[in-house]
């Protein structure tokens, strides 16, 4: 067991940096950037706590984590009370103190970020929950006695292990349908190893196993078994069917060879393995200039990805500056020091072939910041004239996703917004189906990790009720 | 898991193969496909099928080895288990009656036509099918297909059995000799499905052909599989794989199918250097 070890007088001021991989060796491998705190540092970290009696930054998490209260149990040492804290709200904390956007949400809130730097919640979550996996054991949650009740979750992305590890425990027998081979959806073919090394999920999956949760992977739900098959069958069905098609930028060119929806390029790289190509068998093209376009996370996963398959020039063409950046802050800084180039105020207009069906360039206009649109972010507008081309061979459009039309439409009953998202209440998940519940990518658009981990544990709740509700109907 | 309970070289380079999949077949539908990895380190690659038991739980294709996932596939024995079967997918082709229905198929083509001659028939169509090969050593189903068809049509590019040339030069027969043909379906090589359709074209004989773009998830997420139609980009495993082949842009489907031609070839090259005998 760890020692108490005696609070200082003082709280400790300066920010404890996240040791890291250097940028020079990093780019050449897919291992995980971060290298994570050391006991002594995620202490030293977690006593910069002021234990605010009103705690903002617990408003700023989407699953409502006692943060206050397992940062305090790391300061005092006592590690595992803070996993057992974190686990409370959130059974996944590997997963979130990585991929997270702490620096809108938690961080966002916290008092010493008015002054300096807040606390490093996401890092201290990574910290609690490796030191389980590596020393402390993981402790299986308590379930409760079985209800008899079956719940279908389809999709196994983090909405989907949210539902099952939530209604696991309420004693509901849970049965995730996964379409791909692999679980864990946009945390298996999305974000890449070096930002959330694939054994981790994999534990964590694991973990929900041990705890009764079946897993089916290769069931395509809409083509192997219908929604009204899983009403049928099941007393309550969650749909966290994810990200659907991606958007394209409209511009000429974008069917060449070297075109690709950042899904695309993330899945080959990410699910498929094609960075150890040909050991396995997935290819990808390994341009020697890349550009990709967007500002989000899946923007910068993609231009780091592309720089370490090899390549020598990876551009960011991003149409508005870099305080807009949806991206993680980190992912943004992690970018511009392996070498990343951001072009910012730049739109592309044109994708250039080489005659025979390749990319060979892009031409890109600059742009300004007129009036502030809807979103509340000045509106990018295009400087007439001011078009030039940069030579590439890939070009990775990383502008979002519209909805997954698979299941929806075969459905009958199921009501859609005008596009194609599935209507779900906000405060439960329901759906216009009986019984069929629904969050994530799927209902919000595009969204993050934790919002659709959120949108689960809504929806476990409201499951819950509803299969334990006494139905004469 | 997926065993294969069967394996037959119908042809040369024409394995016929027959796997365990209940759910799949339970559901399968003339004219969908299926993704399969053969093992761990495979790539996710489309077969069309062409036929299934329910009563047995199985699903049966036709594989022609071309690259490194095909040549994986058929190095695969009878009591082997594929790693992963995903199916059935796409938008099975309207199967209503028309009149008379020309169901062409080449390749593999052969044996997927053979569900959708059935179901076309049973529809209150008459079909002719039409089957193609360089040779006639390269032919099969005959059986099966003259069975499932009102006629069926052979033809040889060499002349050694049937009409000599290919499926196109029969349509091509057909509408000049005023055959009224109210609608095609095609499925084998790319560039078999584009000469149908320019057969077909002048005559405007309703023209469908499954087109077998590149794919990774096959389930609508990944944009891989973009096609061409109409001057419209469609998704061929969540709008297709059929589409209309008078509108398709096939200088688009080419390319695309050939992004990774040379990656193809260094794939195949390494996996036969550290091959086991």
């Amino acid at each position: 067991m760890t020692d108490v070890i005696p609070t200082p007088p003082k709280p400790v001021r300066k920010r404890v940096q996240m040791p890291e991989q250097l940028p020079e060796v990093r780019i050449h491998n897919f291992n995980e950037v971060s290298l994570g705190y050391t006991q002594e540092q995620a202490v030293r970290e977690a006593r910069r706590c002021l234990q605010c009696k009103k705690a903002p930054c617990v408003s700023g998490c989407p699953v409502g984590i006692d943060i206050p209260g397992f940062v305090g149990a790391i300061a005092d040492g006592n590690l595992r009370r803070a996993i057992a804290i974190v686990k409370r709200s959130n059974l996944l904390p590997a997963i979130c103190g990585r991929v997270c956007p702490q620096s809108r949400q938690c961080q966002a809130q916290c008092v010493l970020g008015k002054k300096g730097s807040p606390v490093s919640i996401g890092n201290l979550e990574g910290f609690i929950a490796d030191w389980e996996r590596k020393e402390g054991g993981v402790k299986l949650p308590a379930i409760a006695p079985s209800t008899g009740k079956k719940v279908a979750v389809v999709g196994s992305g983090p909405g989907g292990l949210t539902v099952a590890a939530d209604c696991v425990q309420l004693g509901h027998k849970v049965t995730v349908f996964e379409a791909l081979h692999k679980l864990g959806g946009v945390l298996v073919y999305g974000i890449p190893e070096f930002r959330l090394p694939k054994a981790i999920l994999d534990e964590e999956v694991d973990v929900l196993a041990s705890m009764g949760v079946e897993f089916r992977m290769d069931a395509l739900i809409g083509a192997v078994l219908s929604v009204k098959e899983l009403q049928e069958q099941y007393d309550a069905v969650y749909l966290g069917l994810g990200a659907g098609l991606p958007y394209f930028l409209g511009i000429p060119g974008e069917n060449l060879a070297g075109v690709y929806s950042a899904n695309e390029y993330l899945t080959r790289s990410n699910l498929m393995k094609a960075y150890l190509f040909p050991e396995y068998d997935t290819p990808i093209r390994r341009g020697t200039n890349v550009a990709v376009v967007g500002g989000g996370n899946v923007a910068m996963d993609s231009a780091r990805i592309a720089v370490r398959l090899g390549a020598e020039h990876v551009y960011l063409v991003y149409r508005r500056s870099r305080e807009e950046m949806p991206a993680r802050r980190e992912e943004i800084e992690h970018a511009i020091q392996e070498g990343v180039d951001c072009q910012l105020l730049r739109n592309p207009t044109r994708i250039i072939g080489d005659g025979h069906g390749n990319v060979a360039g892009l031409e890109i206009v600059k742009m300004e910041l007129g009036e502030p649109d809807a979103s509340g972010r000045r509106r990018p507008i295009p400087i007439e004239g001011s078009e030039y081309q940069i030579e590439v061979d890939v070009v990775v459009p990383a502008i979002g996703n519209g909805a997954n039309p698979l299941l929806t439409k075969s459905t009958r009953g199921l009501k859609l917004n005008k596009w194609g998202y599935i209507v779900a209440d906000p405060e439960t998940g329901a759906t216009s189906m009986k019984g069929v519940f629904a969050g994530g990518d799927i209902v919000r658009g595009a969204a993050t990790v934790i919002l659709a981990m959120g949108d689960g544990r809504v929806a476990s709740r409201a499951i819950h009720e509803y299969v334990t509700a006494n139905r004469h109907d | 898991m997926y065993s294969i309970v069967e394996k037959t070289e119908t042809a040369p380079n024409t394995i016929l193969i027959k796997v365990k999949a209940p759910a799949i077949a339970n559901k399968a539908q003339p004219g969908q496909f299926i993704v399969i990895m053969v093992d761990e380190r495979s790539e996710r690659t489309p077969y069309t099928l062409s036929d299934w038991s329910k009563k047995d739980g199985t699903i049966t294709f036709v594989v022609n080895e071309v690259g490194r996932s095909t040549g994986k596939l058929v190095s695969r024995e009878e009591g082997d288990n594929l790693y992963s079967v995903v199916g059935p997918l796409g938008i099975p082709p309207k199967i209503h009656e028309v009149g008379t229905v020309v169901c062409a198929g080449g390749c593999f083509g052969i044996a997927a036509i053979l569900p959708l001659a059935r179901a076309f028939k049973n529809a209150g169509n008459r079909v002719i099918s039409i089957i193609e090969a360089r040779a006639c050593y390269l032919l099969y189903l005959e059986r099966e297909l003259k069975k499932a068809s009102d006629e069926l049509i052979i033809a040889t590019g060499d002349g050694s059995r049937g009409m000599r040339g290919f499926a196109p030069d029969v349509i091509k027969t057909l509408i000049e000799r005023g055959e009224r043909l109210d609608q095609v379906i095609a499925l084998g090589c790319t560039f078999m499905l584009k000469l149908v359709c320019e057969a077909t074209r002048e005559a405007g004989v309703k023209t469908l052909v499954d087109l077998c773009p590149i794919i990774v998830d096959a389930t609508g997420m990944c944009g891989c599989c973009r096609v061409e139609v109409g001057g419209e980009t469609k998704f061929a495993c969540v709008d297709g794989p059929f589409f209309d082949g008078h509108k398709v842009d096939w200088d688009v489907l080419g390319f695309r199918k050939a992004a990774y031609v040379r990656q193809e070839v260094d794939s195949v090259q390494s996996s036969k250097v550290g091959v086991k005998r």
